[in-house]
């Protein structure tokens, strides 16, 4: 089998789908977040998930990032990592990174440090105490800044930035931990018209070699960059799956966000 | 013992009520005079006429007769020489200090000369032993008729059994029927009958009572020599029996004692809990000072009882809702002047509160003293309610108990029925919510933090009831009741109660096996151990808005 | 590497040149200088200045953990007063048969309580070595299987405050008990010698005031480099944004305590230092009051900055003792008062202020 050939700590993503979740139900207090819910995500997507107000999009990527445990249903990353067996730290190792709803990098220091900190490296505790940056990762840095339009704000804290600017730290820590996965929840809100066409290039470029979730409420922004498929969430579950068009073009989509 | 309880019940309530005094109005007049004429006959100079009086003394319903008798038994019954009145005399340094005998009117003190002894013979004697006996036996007062059966027991002989028996037969009420039995059945163990001695045994498994239990004990027991003391083995075993039936009801007692302390003493941690719950539970504000603000109850009960020491009831009932305007005023001032500064910092608030609560101690300390106070409690709440031998309950105790319950109830239907309920309700689950809604936010949070700390205030005055009023009287408290909240669940009122208890319960079940301090080290351990099982304690609030 | 600081901390570097030079200078004045000299400092002032250092130090442990990591701890006197019970029990065994009941083995107190073994936890700290071990083991034992329990099940904020509340409140009971075996309600004390000589010397108050001084500059340096090197900005990280730190794949519970236990043990090893300069060790040491008082020295000088903890302790007992001298009821208006202002008003303490002057200044 394929899995033979693999190596160590390395995705198995030879049926095609680096993300399954099959038939995941989380319910708060008697309310269902998610309802049965099943969704793949294939190896190098870009994936927009829409769906009105509490459709269950941040529980969703709760669930996969393991802050939330689901009552039922199964998460795996690849054909052989069970995500519900592990903490959010062991996930976001493995290659499952996350951008909150609400920007949250460290205020405290500097847009350098941050993106040190999310270095893709040992994150034990000892190996931190001693760490030293190495060229490589001086390196790495610096490209980073440079992709998410920061450099010139390297030494700055963190906490002075803009909103929007911010939006984009919090994704190029993402990008610091080479990750397999990418969830990205609300990247262009408060964003000025210019900020969100470069974020939509900036996600763009990346595809292909990650797979990517956007969870957004900007049609516009969604439908910039939404080249395959489009999900739709209602009540916890997929109320239907295709490319921007046909989704928009679905009557239960309008009435979901219509109502009747 | 049932009369008793009510008595005690219903002495606090009759005071709230304002319960009008009862005159007892219009003694028998004609007994009166059948008893004053019986009584001169006393006088008489022939035993016989003397012997007949004490007859027609006791047949005439009349309770001073039995006075009057005992003081003719004790030789405390004399004449007046002048005018042959008779008097009860008690003999002291200077003469007799006298008193009327048909009256009990104080009549002051004679010379030895003045008066003169009515004597009596033995036989006399006997038979008066019997007539005071039986006259007490058949009083109306059932306490009386109580007290005579222990005074008979004390010096058991036929005769005594026989006047038990008579009056078992006709006895009504139950409690002076069961001593009856008791006496009659421990009696009857001596007895050489067989029968007689299994039928007490079979009657007495039922009494939970000490001298039953040494009794039947002695039963089984070998002497000296190595024979049982009880030679029928029949006996024996049925004393064995009995034995082990009284031991199991001596279990349950103890198993009821323990809990009644437990629940008690969760009262006293749910009382200084509750008032934080709301505070943490509502506004997310640790107010360290929590123990300071039950400490200002406590004292200000003191004040009260200093203003006015002749009403110790009156001025404890009164000092609940002063004590409640207090700490609630100086609630309201910290929160106003202090914790308002601090939102969203929680950690900060807990430090300030904390230094509040040095400022109270030290104040307190400069006004009262470093010593301790003590107060006194009113005489309905001092004692206990002796229920048998081996199961009594101190008042104290369970007035807390009972007080706790009503402050709980009143603070859920404070929260369930008025307007501030809801308003308060509502800042707890949505601040910004309920803000969008036009509910002056800060207003709740200062009426909020005035009722947790009112609350506070009345946990001090039931605190001040059974420990000393002192300086360090919150510090003691603080620890305990943040536990009980955080193991209840921040947020729920109802579980903040369970914890209280639990957590009292908990700790009197532990103290007979790991003494006071190790119980409630153990205690302190088992919680941190909990929490960090269940951050949000027993009862979590839930959803999403308790993630934030 | 432990020196680097100096170059962007000026105010960090000015202050340890100044530990240094107290540390030095005090006990050689006490030493050298004969008693009329206007330079002389008395045997009580050097006691005094040493307990300040070992407070500073207490301040600087609890600042790591609360200033740097977030955690407010309101049980760290715990640690000190473990780490000087330990360093109490090793010269308790010191007293040897001068003890008033002259037992060889036993202390005094344990004769007195009819004790006829020494209890097995006794053993070996008639050895200095096996009692420093202790100093730093024993709370850094307590530490990590305290915060290995709540970090794990992310207990935070104010749940955990009150929880180390409740740790040194058992504690606190705990050691009042006598069968605890150490010492009870009067704790160890009548010590009669250190490593051989009289503790109540002049010249081993004056070497211990010395020894405190440099074990707080090295504290001081060897923080400072933890709190520079990646794990510091991990543990800031921590502070702000716990959540994202863990979603960065961090074991947040890991560096939380190994920061706990590393501030532990220096609050143990400030503790061992404590005791001989004051001669005795009693369970007061664990009331929930002493932890807080640490919180506000660490509240007063500025948290995060690990040099203002130690201004804060020693700005804090000075007034202390200034204050419980001249009217003892003041003392706890005061520390109630410095508990409102300090954090109404100097949320980010003396220091955060006058760096907040400075820049308005410049701006």
């Amino acid at each position: 089998m394929s899995e033979l050939a693999l190596k160590a700590g390395e995705v198995d993503t030879s049926h095609g789908p680096i993300l399954y979740m099959e038939g995941v139900s989380v319910s708060f207090d008697g309310f269902k977040a998610l309802n049965n819910l099943s969704l793949y995500i294939d190896a190098g997507e870009l994936r927009c998930l829409i769906g009105p107000n509490g459709a269950g999009k941040t529980t969703l990527m709760d669930v996969i990032t393991g802050k939330t445990r689901p009552d039922t249903g199964s998460v795996f990353f690849g054909q052989t990592i069970d995500l519900l067996q592990m903490d959010e730290p062991a996930i976001a190792q493995a290659g499952i990174c996350r951008k909150f709803q609400k920007p949250s990098v460290f205020d405290m220091l500097s847009v350098f440090e941050n993106l040190e900190l999310a270095l893709a490296t040992h994150k034990g505790v000892w190996p931190t105490l001693f760490a030293k940056l190495s060229s490589v990762h001086r390196e790495r840095i610096e490209q980073v800044l440079e992709t998410i339009g920061l450099t010139e704000h390297r030494h700055h804290l963190a906490g002075i930035l803009s909103h929007g600017q911010k939006q984009w730290l919090e994704i190029g820590m993402l990008l610091m931990q080479e990750p397999k996965v990418m969830l990205v929840d609300e990247p262009v809100a408060g964003m000025t018209h210019q900020e969100v066409e470069r974020t939509a290039q900036l996600l763009l470029s990346l595809q292909g070699e990650r797979s990517i979730i956007v969870v957004e409420h900007d049609m516009e922004f969604v439908r910039s960059i939404a080249q395959h498929r489009v999900t739709v969430l209602h009540e916890g579950s997929v109320l239907t799956e295709g490319t921007m068009d046909e989704v928009q073009n679905d009557p239960r989509v309008k009435q979901v966000y219509l109502g009747d | 013992m049932k009369p008793d309880f009510f008595r005690r019940c219903f002495c606090p309530i009759a005071m709230l009520i304002l319960l009008l005094p009862s005159f007892t109005l219009g003694q028998d007049v004609l007994a009166g005079d059948v008893f004053s004429e019986t009584l001169t006959k006393l006088n008489a100079t022939s035993m016989q006429e003397r012997s007949a009086a004490i007859d027609q003394l006791a047949a005439v319903k009349e309770p001073r007769a039995i006075v009057v008798l005992q003081a003719l038994l004790d030789g405390h019954l004399l004449k007046l020489k002048d005018d042959g009145k008779l008097v009860i005399g008690i003999e002291n340094s200077s003469g007799y200090k006298l008193s009327d005998a048909k009256t009990g009117q104080d009549l002051g003190v004679a010379d030895h000369e003045a008066v003169q002894k009515i004597t009596v013979n033995n036989s006399l004697r006997i038979s008066l032993r019997k007539t005071i006996g039986h006259l007490e036996l058949s009083a109306n007062d059932a306490k009386v008729r109580l007290g005579a059966v222990y005074a008979i027991a004390k010096s058991i002989d036929d005769e005594g059994i026989t006047l038990l028996r008579d009056r078992l037969a006709i006895e009504q009420d139950a409690t002076v029927q069961d001593e009856i039995k008791l006496v009659l059945g421990l009696e009857a163990l001596n007895s050489a009958d067989k029968t007689a001695r299994l039928g007490a045994i079979d009657l007495l498994k039922n009494h939970a009572n000490q001298a039953v239990v040494n009794r039947l004990n002695a039963l089984v027991e070998k002497d000296a020599d190595g024979h049982y003391l009880e030679a029928d083995a029949d006996v024996r075993n049925q004393a064995k029996v009995a034995l082990s039936k009284i031991n199991s009801r001596l279990q349950w007692y103890a198993a009821v004692e323990t809990l009644f302390f437990g629940l008690s003493l969760g009262a006293v941690l749910v009382l200084a809990a509750i008032g934080l719950a709301i505070t943490f539970g509502v506004m997310g504000v640790i107010n360290m000072a929590h123990g300071e603000l039950m400490m200002l109850g406590a004292y200000t009960t003191y004040v009260m009882q200093q203003l006015m020491p002749d009403y110790l009831g009156w001025s404890l009932i009164l000092s609940i809702p002063a004590a409640f305007v207090i700490s609630a005023s100086v609630g309201i001032a910290i929160e106003r002047g202090i914790i308002r500064f601090l939102y969203g910092r929680p950690l900060e608030t807990l430090l300030a509160t904390f230094g509040v609560s040095l400022f109270l101690q030290q104040t307190v300390r400069s006004i009262f003293s470093p010593l301790n106070r003590s107060v006194a409690s009113p005489e309905w709440m001092s004692g206990t309610w002796q229920i048998n031998d081996f199961l009594s309950l101190t008042w104290n105790r369970f007035y807390i108990l009972v007080f706790c319950v009503l402050v709980f109830a009143l603070l859920l239907q404070i929260l369930k029925r008025t307007r501030l309920g809801l308003e308060v309700r509502a800042v707890a689950q949505n601040r910004n919510m309920a803000k969008a809604m036009g509910i002056p936010t800060a207003r709740v949070d200062a009426l909020t933090f005035g009722l947790g700390s009112g609350i506070a205030g009345v946990a001090g005055v039931a605190l001040s009831q059974i420990t000393n009023v002192g300086p360090n009287l919150g510090q003691a408290y603080i620890v305990d009741s943040f536990m009980v909240v955080v193991f209840g669940g921040v947020g729920n009122l109802w579980g903040t109660l369970l914890a209280g208890f639990a957590l009292g319960i908990a700790n009197k079940l532990l103290e007979p096996v790991a003494g006071a301090v190790l119980a409630k080290i153990l205690v302190l351990v088992f919680i941190i151990l909990f929490i960090q099982k269940r951050p949000r304690g027993l009862f979590p609030q839930k959803g999403r808005a308790a993630e934030g | 590497m432990l020196l680097n600081f100096y170059k962007h901390d000026k105010a960090a570097a000015f202050l340890m040149v100044s530990i240094g030079f107290i540390a030095l200078f005090v006990p050689l004045c006490n030493l050298i200088l004969p008693a009329e000299s206007a330079l002389h400092f008395s045997a009580y002032s050097v006691s005094l200045i040493g307990k300040y250092l070992t407070f500073a130090l207490l301040g600087l442990s609890l600042d790591l953990v609360w200033g740097y990591c977030g955690i407010l701890a309101l049980g760290h006197g715990a640690f000190f007063a473990l780490g000087g019970y330990a360093m109490g029990m090793y010269l308790m065994r010191q007293i040897g048969n001068r003890g008033v009941y002259g037992n060889p083995l036993l202390p005094d107190f344990m004769v007195f309580l009819n004790w006829r073994e020494l209890p097995w936890y006794w053993y070996g700290f008639d050895q200095f070595w096996f009692a420093a071990l202790m100093v730093l083991l024993v709370p850094g034992l307590l530490a990590f299987v305290f915060g290995w329990l709540a970090f794990r099940s992310r207990v935070t904020g104010v749940y955990l405050s009150i929880i180390t509340q409740a740790l040194t409140y058992a504690l606190l009971l705990a050691f009042f008990r006598n069968e605890m075996g150490f010492g009870g309600n009067n704790g160890l004390t009548d010590f009669k010698e250190i490593l051989g000589f009289n503790i109540q010397s002049e010249a081993v108050r004056a070497y211990l005031l010395m020894a405190s001084g440099m074990v707080l500059i090295m504290a001081f340096l060897v923080s400072r480099w933890v709190m520079d090197s990646k794990l510091g900005r991990v543990v800031t990280a921590i502070r702000d944004q716990e959540m994202r730190v863990r979603f960065l794949g961090y074991r947040v519970e890991l560096f939380k305590l190994w920061i706990f236990v590393f501030a532990a043990m220096l609050a143990g090893i400030a503790g061992a230092l404590y005791v001989p300069q004051v001669g005795i060790i009693n369970p007061s040491e664990f009331s929930p009051l002493n932890s807080l008082e640490i919180v506000i020295w660490v509240a007063i000088g500025g948290r995060g900055t690990l040099y203002g903890a130690i201004v804060g302790a020693v700005l804090v007992n000075y007034a202390k003792t200034l204050l419980t001298g001249w009217a003892p009821e003041i003392w706890l208006f005061f520390l109630g008062a410095t508990f409102i202002l300090a954090t109404v008003f100097l949320p980010d303490g003396l220091f955060g202020f006058w760096q907040c002057r400075l820049k308005g200044q410049k701006s």
